[in-house]
Formats: C-alpha cells, sequence, structure tokens
C-alpha cells in the first residue's frame, strides 16, 4: 500500500513538474518547475531500487543541469515573461499538442495491450542484496561490458567543454586592442 | 638488408616532410644541408642494399620487399612493393650518389635565394620520385615515380616563376609530358589485360615463357617507348627539354641530365624480355628514332650560344644514342651509357652552372671566353667532362659511346639498316666532339669579350667574373674523378672486365643481342673512332680557336630547325580547329545533358524549398507528426498480430 | 483494491508516455530556446523512467546502464546547447527560437 502511496505522490510531482516547464511562461519558473519533476522521477528511481541512478538524477540533474539553465538566464537577462497568449504560427499552437496527445494515445495503447505478456527474465537477475548492491552491480556492469563506451563518455565530454568555451567565448578585446596598435607602429 | 630498401626512398621523403615544416625556419643553408643529409644517407643504404646483393649468388639476387596491399579490386592486385635487383640498385646508386652531390652543390648555388628551403622541397621530393620510379616493382608504383618526377620537373623549372618564360617553359614540359604519360598508361592497361598483372615480373616471364601474345608485345613496346620519348625528350616530345633550362641549373644538372630523362631508358631495359618477344621492325623504330634523334640534337647544338642549351641539345643527342644502343638490343651498353653521361653531363652542367654562377647570371657563351684563368676549378673539370663526352679515350665516355657504335655496327638480324644507323652514330659523335670543343673554346679561351659587356651590368660597376665557392667545387671535383675513370665499370678488353655485363646478365639475357665482330673490328672501330673524333675536335680548334676559317652556324639551326615553330603553328592551326570541335561537342551536347539535368533538380527544389521554412518549432513539429504516424504504424501491425 | 495496490510496471510505462508527451508539446509550442531545452530535458527523462521500469521488470541492470549514459550525453548536450544559446543570443538578445531562420528555403 505504501508503494502505491509513494507512486501517486512521486507521480503528481512529475505530472505537475512538467505541466509547469511548458505552461509558466517565466522561464525561472520553468526551471523550477523542471526541478520538482527531477525529484519526482528520483523518487520513483528509489523505489524501483536504482539508487545509483536517483543519486545521480538529484546531483547532476537537478544540482547541475538545472543550476546551468539559471546561470544562463541570469547572464542573459532574458527572464522576461513570454507572451503564450500570442502565437506567430497558429498551425504549431493546434498541432504541438495534438501530436502530444497522439503520442500519449498511441504508447499508453500499446502499454496497456502490452500489459501482462511473458516476460523473459535475464539469467543474472537484479542483485538486491546488501545495500549498495545496486551500485556495485551497475559499477560492475560499466567497467565490464561498457568500458570502452564509458572511455568514450569522458572523450564526449571533454570535447563538449572545449566546444562550448569556444562558442561562448567573447573576442579578446585586449588582444585585439594590442594587436591594433602594434600595427599602428609597425 | 634488402627489406629495408624502403628506407632508400622513405628517406628523401623525410627530407621532404621536415622541409615542408621547418624549412624556412631552418633557412639558408641548413635546409639545403638537411636534404643533402637526407639524400647522402639514402646513398648510403643504396651501398649497403648494393653490397649485400653482390655478396648473393646471381640468382639470389633479385628481392621484393611488399610494403603493403595497395590496390586489391578483384582480378587486380597491385602492391605498394619495392624491387631489389642489379638494374633497380644500379639505378638507385647513381641517383642517389649524383643527387646527394648534387643537392651540395645547389646549396652554394642557390644561396641567398628568397625561396631557398622551398627549392630543397622540391628536390628531395624529385629524389624519392626518381627512387620510386627505379624500385617500383610493378608498372604502377614507377608510375606514381613517373608523375612524381613530372610534377617536380614543372614546379622546379619554373622555380623562378615570376619570369614569364620559365613559367611557360614549365607548362610546355608538364604539356608535352603528358602525351608520353598517355602512352605509358595505355601500355600498362595492354599489360594487364593480357597477362593480368602490372607486376614487372609477370609480364616479363610471361614474354620470355612466349605467353605473351607477339602483337600484343609489340603494342606494349610502342606504347612504352612513346612514353619513354616524352619522358627522355626523343623526337618528336623532346621540345620541353631544351626549354626546361629556364630551371636553375642544378636541377637541369639532377634532372634534366642525370636522371628523370634518363628514366624512359631504364624503362625500356626493365621490360627488355617484352621488347625481344615484339615483331622486329619495333626495336627497330626505336633505334632508327634513337639515332635521328641524336643527329638531329647534334646538329642543333652546334649553332647555340646559351651555354646551358648547348649543354640541353647534347642531352637530347645522348638520350638518342641511348635509345639506338636499345633498339640495336644492347641494353648493357644503353645503361653504362646512361651511367657514365650521368657522370659527365652533371659535371658540365655544374660547370656551365659554376660559370653562370661567377658570370653574375650570364648565359651568352658570346659574352664569355678566356675564363680559364679567373675560374681554374671549373674550367680544369668542366675540361675533363669535355674529354669525356667528345669520346677521347680513355675518359668514360668513350667506352660507353664505342658500346653502342659497336652493337649498331654488329646487328645481326637487319645489317643494312644498323650499318646506315651506326653511321649516322658516328657522324653524330663527330658533331658531338665539335661543337663541345667549340664551347669550351667559347667560354674558357679566347679573348675575354666579357669586358666589353661590363657596361650593361650596371650594378656591378667592375664585372669581373671569380670563381665560384668551395662547395660547388667539391660535387665537380667528384665527378670529374668519376668522369675520368667511368669506363672501368665495363671495360670490353677481356672477359672480366666487362663488369656492367656480368652484373645485369640475368636480367637483359633474353632481351640482349650479341652482335658478331671479330677483334679486328673491334679495334677498328674503336680506334677509328676515337680517331675521327680527335680530328673533329681538331677542326673545331681550328675553328673556333685559330678563326683559320669562318664559322658556319645557320640560323635554321639555331633555331632547332624550326621545328618548335612547327609544331605551334600546327597547334594553332589544324589542331586550333580540332579542339574548337570538340569543345562545341562539349558545349552543346555534354553540357546541354549536364545543364537539363540540372534545371530538372532546381525546378524540384523550388517546389521543395517551400518544407525549409527555418523555424525550427516547424521542424520539429514534422518529426513529431512522422513520430506519430510511426507508431500508429507499429501498433496496428502489431494489434493485427496478437489479434 | 488489492490488485490495484500492486505496483506494476505498465503504471511506470503510462507515466513515461505523459510525461514524454508533455515534453514533445512543450518543445512544439514553446518559442524560448531556454524552455524548449528544458522540454527536451522532459522527454529524455521520460526515457530514463521507462528503462529503469524495463530494467526491473526483466532484472537486468543493462538498463540501468544505459540510463547512465543518457545521463552523459544529456549533460554534454545541454552544455553544448547552452553555449550555442548564449552564443546567439548574446547578439541578439531578444530572439527567439522563431527569430533564428538563416535556413531558410
Amino acid at each position: 500500500m505504501i508503494e502505491v502511496i509513494v507512486f501517486i505522490a512521486a507521480s503528481l510531482m512529475v505530472i505537475g513538474g512538467a505541466l509547469g516547464v511548458v505552461l509558466r511562461s517565466n522561464p525561472v519558473h520553468a526551471a523550477l518547475s523542471l526541478v520538482l519533476t527531477l525529484f519526482g522521477v528520483a523518487v520513483h528511481f528509489v523505489s524501483m531500487e536504482a539508487h545509483f541512478l536517483a543519486a545521480v538524477q538529484v546531483i547532476v540533474y537537478a544540482g547541475a543541469i538545472v543550476v546551468l539553465f539559471l546561470f544562463v538566464i541570469m547572464l542573459l537577462g532574458v527572464d522576461k515573461v513570454e507572451d503564450l497568449r500570442t502565437e506567430p504560427m497558429m498551425r504549431q499552437r493546434y498541432l504541438g499538442p495534438l501530436v502530444g496527445v497522439g503520442v500519449l494515445g498511441l504508447v499508453g495503447t500499446a502499454v496497456i495491450v502490452a500489459r501482462g505478456r511473458t516476460i523473459v527474465q535475464s539469467v543474472e537477475g537484479l542483485d538486491t542484496v546488501g545495500h549498495d548492491a545496486n551500485v556495485k552491480q551497475l559499477a560492475r556492469s560499466l567497467f565490464s561490458d561498457y568500458v570502452f563506451a564509458f572511455e568514450l563518455t569522458s572523450v564526449l565530454l571533454v570535447i563538449a567543454v572545449v566546444g562550448t568555451v569556444l562558442l561562448a567565448r567573447r573576442p579578446n578585446k585586449g588582444l585585439q586592442a594590442a594587436r591594433e596598435k602594434a600595427g599602428v607602429n609597425a | 638488408m634488402l627489406n629495408v630498401i624502403w628506407l632508400i626512398p622513405l628517406l628523401p621523403l623525410c627530407g621532404f616532410v621536415i622541409n615542408v615544416v621547418l624549412g624556412r625556419r631552418l633557412g639558408d643553408p641548413k635546409s639545403g644541408l638537411l636534404a643533402a643529409a637526407m639524400c647522402g644517407a639514402a646513398f648510403i643504404v643504396t651501398l649497403v642494399t648494393y653490397f649485400d646483393l653482390v655478396s648473393r649468388p646471381e640468382e639470389a639476387r633479385q628481392h621484393v620487399a611488399t610494403i603493403f596491399s595497395w590496390i586489391p579490386v578483384g582480378g587486380l592486385s597491385v602492391d605498394a612493393a619495392f624491387l631489389a635487383d642489379p638494374l633497380s640498385i644500379t639505378m638507385a646508386l647513381f641517383i642517389t650518389g649524383i643527387g646527394t652531390l648534387i643537392h651540395l652543390y645547389a646549396v652554394g648555388y642557390m644561396h641567398g635565394d628568397p625561396k631557398f628551403s622551398k627549392f630543397f622541397v622540391y628536390l628531395n621530393l624529385f629524389a624519392f620520385s626518381m627512387l620510386m620510379l627505379v624500385l617500383g616493382e610493378n608498372m604502377l608504383v614507377t608510375f606514381l615515380g613517373w608523375e612524381g618526377v613530372g610534377t617536380c620537373s614543372y614546379l622546379l623549372i619554373s622555380f623562378w616563376h615570376t619570369r614569364e618564360s620559365a613559367a611557360t617553359a614549365g607548362k610546355k614540359a608538364f604539356v608535352t609530358n603528358r602525351v608520353g604519360d598517355w602512352g605509358f598508361m595505355i601500355a600498362m592497361f595492354l599489360a594487364f589485360q593480357a597477362v593480368g598483372s602490372l607486376s614487372y615480373s609477370a609480364l616479363n616471364s610471361a614474354a620470355m615463357g612466349g605467353t605473351l601474345v607477339r602483337s600484343t608485345a609489340t603494342a606494349i613496346t610502342m606504347m612504352l617507348f612513346l612514353g619513354a620519348c616524352g619522358k627522355s625528350a626523343q623526337l618528336p616530345l623532346y621540345i620541353w627539354l631544351p626549354d626546361a633550362m629556364e630551371g636553375p641549373t642544378p636541377v637541369s644538372a639532377l634532372i634534366h641530365a642525370a636522371t628523370m630523362v634518363t628514366a624512359g631508358v631504364y624503362l625500356m631495359v626493365r621490360v627488355n624480355p617484352v621488347i625481344a618477344t615484339a615483331f622486329t621492325w619495333a626495336p627497330a623504330v626505336i633505334a632508327i628514332v634513337g639515332a635521328a634523334t641524336a643527329l638531329f640534337a647534334a646538329t642543333v647544338a652546334v649553332a647555340q650560344t646559351d651555354i646551358k642549351k648547348v649543354l640541353a641539345y647534347s642531352t637530347v643527342s645522348q638520350l638518342g644514342f641511348m635509345f639506338l644502343a636499345v633498339g640495336s638490343g644492347a641494353y648493357v651498353a644503353a645503361i653504362f651509357h646512361m651511367v657514365t653521361h650521368a657522370f659527365f653531363k652533371a659535371l658540365l652542367f655544374l660547370g656551365s652552372g659554376s660559370v653562370i654562377h661567377g658570370m653574375h647570371h650570364e648565359q651568352d657563351m658570346r659574352r664569355m671566353g678566356a675564363l680559364r684563368k679567373l675560374m681554374p676549378i671549373t674550367a680544369g673539370t668542366f675540361i675533363i667532362g669535355w674529354l669525356a663526352i667528345a669520346g677521347v679515350p680513355p675518359f668514360a665516355g668513350f667506352w660507353s659511346k664505342d658500346e653502342i657504335l659497336l652493337a649498331a655496327w654488329a646487328h645481326p638480324t637487319n645489317p643494312a639498316l644498323f650499318k646506315v644507323l651506326w653511321g649516322v652514330g658516328l657522324f653524330t659523335a663527330l658533331l658531338t666532339a665539335f661543337y663541345m670543343t667549340r664551347q669550351v673554346i667559347m667560354v674558357f679561351f679566347g679573348k675575354a669579350r666579357w669586358e666589353d659587356h661590363s657596361g650593361d651590368h650596371g650594378a656591378h660597376g667592375d664585372f669581373k667574373p671569380h670563381e665560384s665557392p668551395a662547395i660547388m667545387l667539391l660535387p665537380l671535383v667528384a665527378l670529374s674523378g668519376l668522369s675520368i675513370v667511368g669506363g672501368v665499370l665495363n671495360l670490353p678488353f677481356t672477359d672480366s672486365t666487362k663488369r656492367l655485363l656480368h652484373w645485369l646478365e640475368p636480367l637483359v639475357h633474353f632481351g640482349e643481342i650479341e652482335g658478331h665482330a671479330s677483334a679486328g673490328e673491334k679495334w677498328g672501330l674503336a680506334v677509328g673512332t676515337a680517331a675521327l673524333c680527335l680530328a673533329s675536335m681538331g677542326v673545331a680548334i681550328f675553328v673556333y680557336q685559330r678563326n683559320r676559317a669562318q664559322a658556319v652556324e645557320p640560323q635554321i639551326l639555331a633555331d632547332g630547325w624550326r621545328y618548335d615553330r612547327f609544331v605551334s603553328w600546327f597547334m594553332g592551326h589544324p589542331g586550333r580547329q580540332a579542339f574548337e570541335a570538340t569543345a562545341w561537342v562539349d558545349r552543346n551536347i555534354v553540357d546541354g545533358a549536364v545543364n537539363g539535368v540540372a534545371t530538372g533538380v532546381r525546378r524540384s527544389g523550388a517546389v521543395l524549398r517551400r518544407t525549409q521554412s527555418g523555424f525550427v518549432r516547424n521542424y520539429a513539429l514534422l518529426i513529431g507528426g512522422g513520430v506519430v504516424l510511426m507508431l500508429a504504424w507499429f501498433l496496428l501491425r502489431a494489434v493485427g498480430v496478437f489479434g | 483494491m488489492i490488485a490495484a495496490a500492486d505496483v506494476t510496471p505498465t503504471w511506470y510505462l503510462l507515466l513515461a508516455a505523459a510525461l514524454f508527451a508533455i515534453g514533445c508539446t512543450g518543445v512544439l509550442v514553446r518559442r524560448n530556446p531556454l524552455v524548449m531545452f528544458m522540454c527536451i530535458e522532459l522527454m529524455l527523462n521520460a526515457v530514463n523512467l521507462s528503462f529503469v521500469a524495463f530494467s526491473r521488470t526483466y532484472l537486468d541492470i543493462k538498463g540501468q546502464t544505459t540510463v547512465f549514459f543518457v545521463l552523459v550525453v544529456a549533460a554534454a548536450e545541454v552544455v553544448v546547447g547552452l553555449g550555442i544559446v548564449v552564443a546567439i543570443l548574446r547578439r541578439r538578445p531578444s530572439a527567439n527560437a522563431d527569430d533564428i531562420a538563416e535556413l531558410k528555403g
């Protein structure tokens, strides 16, 4: 019974947060709603005994990514309210939700139709014995079967960081001025 | 050591890469010395390979080093492989050896040139390409080198490209060579068609085993000969070589005298079993073209006034001699002459470069004279080169030229024709002695005519020719030594002194045609030729030194029989009309089809571009719609299956 | 209510579908590029949720491993995406997603 209560509470957080992201016209509010969703998903992870992912979800998503969003909003001063009543492309206003409803309806139908079908379980099984069993098992999977992909992600992150620095950096005004000065002198 | 023959071309390539990257920073003269060191290292590796090869029994003197499988496509399999055998190593030895000397010389000659390091970039690239050419195990690797040396030749001829004539000469060389390259390519296609492989060993063993059809062999021979004509400046494609003298003199010495232009001869010797399999008229054509070129170029050389033009035409003429040898089936003699010619012609070119350097870039022999006192070492070495090319015993040129004339004289299958060719060759040898004597006298003896023109050189108030620096004289001395003793490679006296013959024997014994000449005939020919050459030199001294007779130098000879002008006219009039017709077809039919396709694409594009609104949300909507449709399709299918 | 008291994977999958649909709608109707990014994060979270649910259903840790990689890639994607947004908005401070239509055909 407690499981159902947790599920319903967490789901309300998730759905409420998601609706907030889409419907709040102020980007700061949207970002905060996103935090709500992310926490809800983390709760679901915990209830499914994916403890490590729950922790990572809170640390990386809520802790890093949302903070990054907020930083960018503040940095650029774009926290002004978006007028959600006007829509330059009306087609978008009608067809967008329609696509959303379509996805929900179709996936929901598929899930319900497939409900209760025979499930082939993995021979390994999920290790739930011990307080850090999930972390150990995930680590074994990451550093044995997926070690190459894991190393590649570090490369990906480095590239992303370098690329972002290049993208977002301002032209160095001091250096430019120095060059111009040298040019004049020469 | 044979396993590392890839090191031989690799070393100049390293020099090339280093100089490309660091050349400007190394500067003058370090980048040049680096290039020379790389070439010298390649020489040492070649030398070690050579000794390894010598130490083996005769039948084991062949080694193929495969680097990687280059083009493995269906029936065609071409490896990037190098072949070490007596012929390729002989070529590699004198390419790297003379190449090193010329690199050193160029360090002095190019001193102070703003593009100093670039020159050595090209020079090392050339050495690499040339070594690929001779070490290639199959025709495609050779062709790669062949095109590489052509490119380097183009780059180096037009090295001073701000000079209009140099740029034009480079283009002329490139375009003329393409005609020959076409022949080479056709020959490759034919060889692949006939034996299914491009490797020399497969082609040659097919020829020796009798599986190569005679007409195919003839076609391959003639097409390769066309390629050789382009690269080795034979009639009718010789026209680029005299103009190539626009390049810096070390280039003329290395590329247009010693190495690249002999590539054609090398190629013919390499495929000698194919030539031997061809109809007998094929080698006869080669011999006739060679003899005709030799005579033609020698007559032109008599009337040239540019110090380098004389040597250029002389090179064309000597290459004609080599092709006469190839056509006579005397492949060893051809290689022998190639080597000795590389010695003395490189020497003469470098000597002329030294003169030009000392004369502050004056090339007109009419403004020289009496330089022997001011440039004693240049003069001395140049005189040795002169004696060698004129065929004075015991200098190197005498022995090799004598071999060729003997082969033509004693040709067994077609004596009448080859006796005529022998006569042409002999007359050419006399002309050679004559014009070289003329050149030596005009440059180093007689009156100092440069004094009359000192005023022309405004900037140099007191114009005085000077001797070149030591780094330029060292190669001259080394090459003059080789020009003196080069003959010992293949002395005809006893069997044991014919070293080159024994060395190359396993490769050429199938194609080599043994002439029948008695010992008396041989001695008579040798002594007679030498005596006639000396007499010819005497006549030249009589005319130019003592001025006892009026020099005969008709304008038509100075103009090279106006052949150049004829080619220009031909290309300008009938040729031009053909090009215009082709251009019309291209414009109206080929372009019409292409434009039709383009119009169709443009029209349909104009319709489809409306979907590209540029709004990212619009694209997202399209993706979302697609997702919904795909989900619906999957779901319907799944339900259908379950139902 | 006994059956309902059991939280089956179907519940989680339906929740994930709802979350994904909301995120999808958000991308389509919002014009602020930052909010569009947040909506993409919602969609990614929906997928993560279903992955973990399947991992639990099939008793296979690989589902959770995949979620880990999705998290890493999402982090990289957000970093680069925000870098681009910063670069664009610095030049045109009032731009929204509809103003950036230079690729119009």
